[in-house]
């Protein structure tokens, strides 16, 4: 057996309870701060999505408007209005 | 769009896992009876030795889904890969603090550079902490892809040749207590350490699935950009070491 094994003896358990505390905190500490940082990764998709949605909404609004527009309409017969706002969505 | 399969189940995996590490916790401190030589100071190796293995094996696996990567050209595969050693040097980082916490308390010192097993580990863990600068430092996917998958096979199997290595080795002060036949744990500890090797093992398979399912979300979130609102609204900030 090896002299550093040799050497190795029983712990009293007010010493080695320290050593085991920290290592089994050391453990949960890395796991935890690694779940920590996918969370708060997770809540930058969850903006971005948000942001998308909210993207969508705005370009479906506007479309909708558009589409709207492409009735004729009498108060604007050279369509100056829909063309100004096709620019727009562009 | 394809819909996410990575978040499939992970619900169920992660409270197996709770269960299954909390058992292995109570069977750690009220079942396992005390080591003879290293008294209550042993019950770091119920901790340390899953850890270990748990990331060498990840390692390994991670390898297995470079070959897939390279064999199929599929950018999952890829994804896979790199999570996989992701959470393997998070496991194998842990293996080595908790273990050089033991070393101190037993041998009296945080580190025994004579000593093969903590120096071949090392060097693993050394080995796989340059594969993110690799990836960083090419700019075009393709070839961060190709590039880091070429080395997480070379890598990935430098793994069992080097435990083999040092399994040949006769100087150590390391302790061996596990072999094919079973080893020399007394029935309780082996119950015990069995118990969390497979607790770390659902860890490994649930945090890998959590990653994979928030990067391929991120992925879905990115497409979705650049199909409605054009190519320039997709692109990530800067360089990423991660497969886009």
């Amino acid at each position: 057996m090896s002299p550093l094994l040799a050497i190795a003896p029983a712990l009293p358990l007010g010493k080695a309870g320290k050593y085991v505390a920290a290592a089994y905190i050391v453990v949960f500490v890395l796991i935890l701060v690694y779940v920590g940082i996918m969370a708060l990764r997770a809540q930058r998709t969850q903006r971005e999505l948000d942001e998308l949605r909210r993207d969508v909404e705005a370009v479906k609004a506007a479309r909708e408007e558009l589409e709207h527009d492409d009735d004729p309409d009498e108060s604007d017969p050279a369509g100056r209005g829909r063309t100004e706002r096709t620019e727009q969505i562009a | 769009m394809r819909s996410t399969t990575y978040g499939k189940g992970l619900p169920g995996l992660a409270l197996a896992t709770i269960v299954t590490l909390g058992a292995a916790l109570a069977l750690t401190f009220f079942y396992a009876p005390l080591d003879a030589n290293q008294g209550f100071l042993q019950k770091i190796f119920y901790v340390h030795v899953p850890l270990a293995i748990v990331a060498l094996c990840g390692f390994v696996f991670a390898a297995v889904m470079a070959i897939m990567y390279l064999r199929t050209g599929d950018r999952k595969w890829d994804m896979r890969s790199y999570v996989a050693i992701h959470m393997s040097l998070i496991f194998g980082i842990g293996g080595l603090i908790s273990g050089s916490i033991w070393a101190k308390a037993s041998w009296g010192h945080w580190w025994v550079w004579q000593e093969p097993t903590l120096v071949s580990y090392l060097i693993v863990l050394l080995l796989f902490c340059t594969y993110q600068p690799l990836r960083f430092s090419i700019e075009d996917p393709e070839r961060q892809s190709l590039y880091a998958s070429v080395f997480a096979i070379v890598a990935g199997a430098f793994v069992p040749l080097n435990f083999l290595a040092v399994r040949l080795a006769t100087e150590y002060v390391h302790p061996r207590v596990l072999n094919l036949e079973g080893g020399n744990l007394p029935g309780p500890m082996k119950l015990t350490f069995y118990v969390a090797l497979i607790g770390f093992v659902l860890l490994f398979v649930t945090l890998w699935k959590y990653e994979m399912a928030a990067k391929d979300a991120r992925a879905q979130v990115r497409r979705l950009r650049r199909t409605l609102l054009g190519d320039d609204a997709g692109r990530p900030y800067g360089r990423s070491a991660a497969p886009l």
